[in-house]
């Protein structure tokens, strides 16, 4: 019965036979070696922005927007005032001065509420709108800010609304991002709608049209992204990505992740279509400005849009869904999952033909697992230039509910969310020891010695 | 008449101590003396010849009846004393110094005055028996007694010489504590006394009015029987007079007046019983012995009864019992600290010495103790704060019924002050010393009447070690201090507390000076608060001498002000009672005794008579007294001493005035004085304070484990570089018992263990992890088994699983060699305790080496900006290898130096910041046996 527990560590070769890649203990590339688990909400924690280079805020289903501290780890302002739960935050910080942040918050009691995070208040707040907002876009370089529900409606710093667009639909707006030229777009279900906002002299006279739709999807869409001032990024429930030009809205490139391509073999697609849909919906999406990586069902899709090709993939990259992903410099590349584990990634270049090839390679799954195969798999590797391997370099298990969500703190370490009620911020244990040897010399300095 | 015993010099004892050191590098603090009988081999063998096997601590009285006489023995019964003579002793330890002070009538007063004397402390030995004590005496007040006074002793009895020379200081401090305690419950009980003879006189005298009219109406106003009867009223009106005048001194004492007979426990019917045949203290003083004066009175309790005329012999009567002079709630509470003495002296010399050296290290050790030192022996502050914060639970157990003051919060009042007691003398140098001797008789009111001074003053005089009382003072001083400013913080809440603040701040200061403030008459400050500061630099601070200073000039408002004095006596006793056992019943069954009550004594002293006294002995002492300033810090700062000074919320409320307030925190403090008595020995619900005792019991469990595990090693690694160990088991009590072996291994444990989860059944989560460094897990085959398995597996990387059940450890690989010195299994360590003790110096010698490893600036931050990371990464590990760790070890010390750094960094405190949970991504294996 505890076979399992005394089992001894993960054999390994242990990588190939399942497939899900598995870590052993030992993680030499894993920096987290510290932890603090962040106690304050009561409910799942969903959301988390940065603030500075401090400060972080945690957003919930509690309706709380709690204001960390990284280093410490303490919470420095809880913020109070919503009823329902949080359904999006985002940081504004006015054109002026970049050093005043505050904090904005849309939640399903169907109000928004602008925060400053170092007093704890709320600055401002409007209530009773027609629909809560389901996602938040500041501009700030025209020091406006845009919610996104039902309908989409334009504010200024002072929270008087500019504009507000019609009843869009009962999916309302999931998503939107900023275009180049004053233009947005929103995802609205199964399409893209670009507006364009016609600055006038004064804010008052500041109006928002329609431009155009791109209907070019099948399926609601999950995810939008910006890549570059050329290009952004959508993702389908069904596994569709496609990229976009932001001048002129044309399609660049579109992608069906099938996980198994048709080229593979025919009998592959025939499995293939016995797969949920789900299991190809794209859940998030996160670019560096060559890279975009896709989180597609329980796995991790890893796109160039210059080359417009695939670099690499894993079908089964976590037990479950990935719900956020991170494109670190370097290559580095984080996931997180209902698995409720935390995945950090690296691109590496292939292997060398010799080597038995790990699980992860294009089309690979479609063959079962056998030696036999690595030959093909070599093959298609070479075929197919630039494709590179996802090596798993790394997880963090500390929650044990769904991580919603992840941030990077750069040094500082990261954060994870889940639906735990927990917040945990990992750290980097040598860098934290060596902060507290100095705060230690510190005070004892102070002090005049013990 | 009775010879002088052999009394010893009681001297620093410099020299002695040079010659029992050791060539060794051992700093001379530390040394401990060394048996001393070098013809005998066995060092255990008994030595002395006397004719008990222990200590005791034994009460004398000198009873005016049937002269020295024992009255009860701690701990109780036939054992503790042996075949040793007691009455011989008694006679022998009364008989050395009794600073009798009576009342008498000072010169340009009329009336009797009490006379306020402080303990005289004696250390005397009996060669013959083989018996050396440390004798406390004192004296309590008896409004019966002759000159109201009865002499008390309390001696501490040992067969070892030394130990009563070297321990004398601390002797002194805690014997003067129990005493206080003593005194004051018999102040209480004496002001009682004295209302109730007033009602009687004051009955009597109406009846001998209409008497007096009456014969005069019939015989004339020259008939005998109308000048009888007119004497008879005027020795009345005389009688009430000066006990109205006795009232006052005992009742300004405190400064508080005594207006609730009621709270008194005492028994009516036998006070009547007991104060039956009563003399009139002036008769007393004048012509003691003479029964023929007519103001000898009966006395009732509550119905005021006629005060018969006519005396009964001397001898007949009943003198009050020791229990009876005293409130019983203070007796109680000083059968408790004598307890406690006993308890706390036990056993051989070195064993005291060397403890009492390693506490006073580890208190200074500050940084590392929390690491692996039990929590008692160093830990203060938070104890305080433990015992604060659990004040519901003090209040709860309330305690004995006497003390209960609920319905009667002015009955506080009559709580009189031990501070007075506190005379600035000390004349530690030698019994026989001269100057002391001046000194005592300074000490003694001149005017009193030669013939009061009985035998045994005489001897006592002459070679009396009167001691270092002053060490009272600044104990009491500084245990206020620290009480009074939690208490205020406490307060803060509830009470607009700056005036508060004030109030206590005064007290503080007012018991220095206190004996100033009993005597309106007295011109003169003896001791100004300025003589203290100069004796005490390092004990009182300075605003407390700002204080002080102004005291002096609100020693004039004291007794408007009484409260307050009150208060800190009661800070005091509570200090001092909370090292007693909860068993407080002890005294009942004892003999019965009385204590003449020394503050008595000395209020008469403070009276003005002897005014002179204490300054030129502060000036002499001074180096001295430095000491033993240094030396009582340590006793005052006992945490316990200001725990129980809590101020009921509730009460506090209440704070219509400052007298009130004190009242009520008075009454609290009595409670929570006693219940935290009790605390000490009945452990909390929540989790007792983890003891050396429980570890020592757990050595054997850690022997045994050792020996029957052979990868003990590895297991222990886990546990002490900060890996969670789980013990999964389906047995509870195996678990439990494999649990608690572990748990002297375990580094940070918490003053209740906190780090550790003996025993648990549900799934556990990550934050357990950071808090709990060892669990026992119970495995079951059930749905919650299976999520504690799962919830094990899940986490399996932070912890490693040892089954008791299969006798398996999954845990990382450990390579290095301090565990094999830790963990022997081929150890030929027998006894748990001995294993315990090895284990504990190693972890103090792995305790100092990461403290000097985190200590050191290099190790973990350049030296200049130039270097990177890798060169003091480099630096560390050639470090590390100096101190001979490698590999595995450092990971042990690392632990215990980020322990150390956190630790120094925010304290023990669980403040805002969430603990860091650190870890390794290891890979682990299984071990089986």
């Amino acid at each position: 019965m505890l076979r399992w527990i005394l089992g001894g560590r993960e054999a390994p070769g242990a990588v190939e036979k399942s497939p899900v890649m598995v870590i052993g203990e030992e993680q030499p590339k894993n920096v987290f070696t510290e932890l603090q688990v962040l106690k304050g909400h009561y409910d799942i924690v969903r959301f988390l922005v940065q603030i500075d280079d401090l400060r972080f805020a945690s957003g919930g289903d509690d309706g709380l927007v709690l204001v960390w501290n990284i280093q410490t780890g303490e919470c420095l302002q809880e913020l109070r005032g919503h009823t329902q739960q949080i359904t999006a935050v985002a940081v504004y910080s006015g054109p002026t001065d970049g050093t005043h942040v505050h904090l904005l918050t849309a939640s399903s009691d169907r109000a928004l509420s602008m925060w400053d995070p170092d007093t704890g208040n709320r600055v401002k707040t409007v209530s009773d709108l027609l629909s809560s907002a389901k996602c938040l876009l500041v501009l700030h370089h025209l020091d406006l800010w845009i919610s996104g529900g039902n309908e989409m409606c334009m504010w200024d710093r002072n929270f008087s609304l500019l504009w507000r667009t019609d009843h869009h639909s009962d999916a309302g707006i999931s998503a939107m991002i900023e275009l180049p030229k004053n233009c947005i777009a929103a995802a609205v279900d199964k399409e893209i709608v670009i507006y364009r906002l016609n600055i006038a002299s004064s804010e008052e006279d500041t109006t928002v049209s329609e431009i155009c739709r791109l209907t070019d999807h099948q399926d609601s869409i999950r995810a939008l992204i910006s890549v570059s001032d050329q290009l952004f990024v959508s993702g389908s429930h069904v596994g569709e990505l496609i990229v976009w030009d932001s001048l002129n809205w044309s399609v660049q490139a579109s992608e069906r992740i099938l996980w198994g391509e048709p080229r593979p073999a025919p009998q592959a697609e025939i499995k293939l279509g016995a797969q949920k849909q789900s299991e190809m919906s794209v859940r998030h999406l996160a670019s560096d400005g060559e890279l975009i990586v896709a989180a597609v069902g329980s796995g991790l899709y890893v796109y160039n849009v210059m080359r417009k090709s695939v670099v690499a993939y894993r079908k089964t990259a976590h037990d479950s869904n990935v719900l956020h992903t991170l494109l670190l410099p370097d290559g580095q590349l984080m996931s997180c999952s209902e698995d409720g584990s935390v995945r950090m990634w690296e691109l590496q270049d292939l292997p060398l033909p010799a080597e038995p090839a790990s699980a992860g390679f294009f089309g690979m799954w479609t063959f079962g697992r056998s030696s036999k195969q690595t030959n093909q798999t070599m093959k298609k590797a070479q075929e197919i230039l630039g494709l590179r391997m996802l090596e798993l370099t790394g997880d963090l298990i500390g929650h044990s509910g769904a991580v919603q969500m992840f941030i990077s703190m750069g040094e500082r370490g990261l954060v994870t969310c889940s639906t735990d009620h927990l917040v945990i911020a990992w750290k980097n244990g040598k860098r934290e020891s060596q902060l507290r040897s100095f705060d230690l010399f510190c005070k004892l300095e102070q002090n005049g010695g013990l | 008449m009775i010879g002088s015993p052999d009394l010893l010099a009681f001297t620093k004892e410099n020299d002695v101590v040079d010659s029992y050191v050791e060539p060794s590098q051992l700093p001379e603090e530390f040394s401990v003396p060394l048996f001393p009988y070098c013809g005998n081999a066995n060092p255990w063998s008994k030595t002395s010849y006397a004719k008990f096997a222990r200590d005791f601590i034994l009460i004398s009285e000198f009873s005016e009846q049937v002269g020295p006489q024992p009255l009860l023995t701690v701990p109780d019964g036939p054992k503790a004393c042996g075949t040793f003579d007691l009455n011989y002793f008694s006679l022998r330890i009364m008989s050395v110094d009794y600073q009798a002070s009576f009342v008498g009538h000072p010169p340009g007063c009329s009336y009797p005055k009490l006379n306020f004397v402080e303990d005289s402390k004696v250390v005397l030995g009996d060669s013959k028996e083989g018996a050396f004590a440390y004798v406390h005496h004192l004296t309590l007040y008896d409004l019966e007694a002759r000159g109201f006074v009865r002499p008390f002793c309390m001696a501490y009895v040992s067969a070892d010489e030394r130990k009563i020379m070297r321990q004398f200081l601390q002797l002194s401090s805690e014997f003067s504590k129990a005493s206080e305690c003593l005194k004051t419950g018999n102040r209480k009980a004496f002001a009682n006394e004295i209302e109730k003879k007033l009602k009687d006189l004051e009955y009597t005298r109406a009846v001998l009015h209409r008497e007096t009219e009456l014969q005069k109406l019939n015989n004339g106003c020259y008939s005998t029987q109308a000048i009888e009867k007119a004497n008879e009223l005027a020795n009345v009106e005389k009688s009430i007079y000066e006990h109205k005048d006795l009232l006052k001194q005992i009742t300004s004492y405190p400064n508080r007046k005594m207006k609730d007979p009621e709270f008194l426990p005492y028994d009516s019917d036998s006070l009547v019983e007991s104060a039956d045949l009563h003399r009139d203290p002036e008769s007393e003083s004048v012509a003691r012995g003479e029964l023929d004066d007519p103001t000898n009175q009966r006395r009732p309790s509550y119905t005021p009864q006629l005060i018969k005329a006519k005396s009964a012999k001397c001898f007949d009567k009943r003198l009050k019992t020791l229990e009876e002079l005293c409130d019983l709630y203070f007796f109680h509470q000083t059968m408790d600290q004598l307890k406690q003495i006993e308890k706390t002296f036990r056993g051989d010399l070195c064993n005291i010495y060397t403890n009492q050296i390693e506490q006073a290290l580890l208190k200074k050790q500050k940084v590392t103790n929390f690491l692996f030192e039990d929590f008692s022996t160093w830990e203060e502050d938070e104890n305080v704060k433990q015992f604060c914060s659990g004040n519901e639970c003090l209040l709860d157990n309330l305690p004995p019924p006497a003390s209960v003051p609920s319905g009667e919060p002015l009955s506080l009042d009559s709580y009189t002050s031990c501070v007075e007691t506190v005379p600035i003398k000390m004349e530690p140098e030698t019994g026989e010393g001269g100057p002391q001797e001046v000194e005592m008789t300074d000490s003694i009111p001149c005017e009193i009447a030669q013939d009061n001074l009985d035998e045994g003053t005489d001897a006592a005089m002459k070679g009396s070690l009167s001691s270092g009382e002053s060490i009272e003072v600044l104990g009491t001083e500084k245990s206020f201090k620290a009480q009074g400013s939690q208490v205020n913080s406490e307060n803060m809440a509830n009470v607009p507390s700056p005036q508060l603040l004030r109030v206590r701040r005064r007290t503080v200061t007012k018991r220095a000076n206190s004996e100033d403030s009993i005597e309106v008459l007295s011109t003169t400050d003896s001791i100004i608060p300025e003589d203290l500061r100069a004796s005490y630099p390092s004990a009182i601070h300075e605003e407390d001498s700002t204080d002080a200073v102004e005291d002096r000039t609100s020693g004039q408002m004291f007794p408007v002000n009484p409260g307050t004095d009150v208060q800190d006596e009661c800070v005091y006793k509570t200090g001092t009672s909370v090292q007693v056992d909860a068993t407080c019943c002890m005294g009942q069954e004892g003999l019965a005794y009385e204590e003449p009550s020394p503050e008595l004594a000395q209020e008469c002293c403070a009276n003005g008579v002897v005014k002179q006294e204490p300054r030129p002995c502060c000036q002499r002492d001074l180096p001295l007294q430095v000491d033993f300033v240094l030396d009582d810090a340590n006793i005052c700062e006992d945490p316990l001493a200001g725990l129980s000074h809590e101020p009921n919320p509730t009460y506090l409320l209440d704070e219509t005035s400052r007298m009130n307030l004190d009242d009520l925190s008075d009454s609290t403090s009595f409670m929570s004085a006693s219940t935290s008595s009790d605390r000490t020995c009945s452990p909390f619900l929540y989790g007792s304070p983890v003891t050396v005792k429980q570890k020592k019991k757990a050595g054997q469990s850690a022997i045994r484990f050792i020996r029957q595990y052979p990868f003990a090693q590895q297991a222990i690694f886990c546990l002490l570089s900060g890996r969670t160990l789980v013990v999964l088991g389906t047995d509870e009590g195996t678990v439990r018992k494999l649990v608690s072996a572990l748990t002297i291994y375990l580094p940070n444990l918490g003053k209740y263990g906190e780090s550790v989860k003996p025993w648990l059944s549900s799934p556990f989560h990550l934050s357990d992890l950071q808090n709990w460094k060892l669990i026992g897990i119970h495995k079951m085959a059930s749905p919650t088994g299976s999520s504690v398995l799962h919830s094990l597996k899940r986490y399996s990387r932070y912890v490693s699983i040892l089954d008791a059940d299969n006798k398996t450890l999954r845990c990382p690989p450990y390579k290095g060699t301090l565990m094999e010195r830790l963990v022997d299994h081929r150890t030929q360590i027998k006894r748990g305790a001995t294993y315990f003790l090895h284990v504990q110096s190693m972890l103090t010698q792995l305790c100092a080496k990461a403290f000097l490893f985190t200590f050191c600036h290099h190790l973990h931050l350049p030296i200049n900006g130039g270097e990177d990371d890798d060169v003091v990464a480099t630096r560390r590990m050639k470090f590390l290898h100096h101190l001979g760790y490698d590999q595995d070890d450092c990971h042990v010390l690392h632990f215990l130096s980020e322990l150390i750094k956190c630790y120094y960094l925010h304290g023990s405190g669980k403040g805002v910041r969430p603990p860091v949970f650190g870890f390794s991504y290891v890979t682990s294996f299984v071990y089986k046996i």
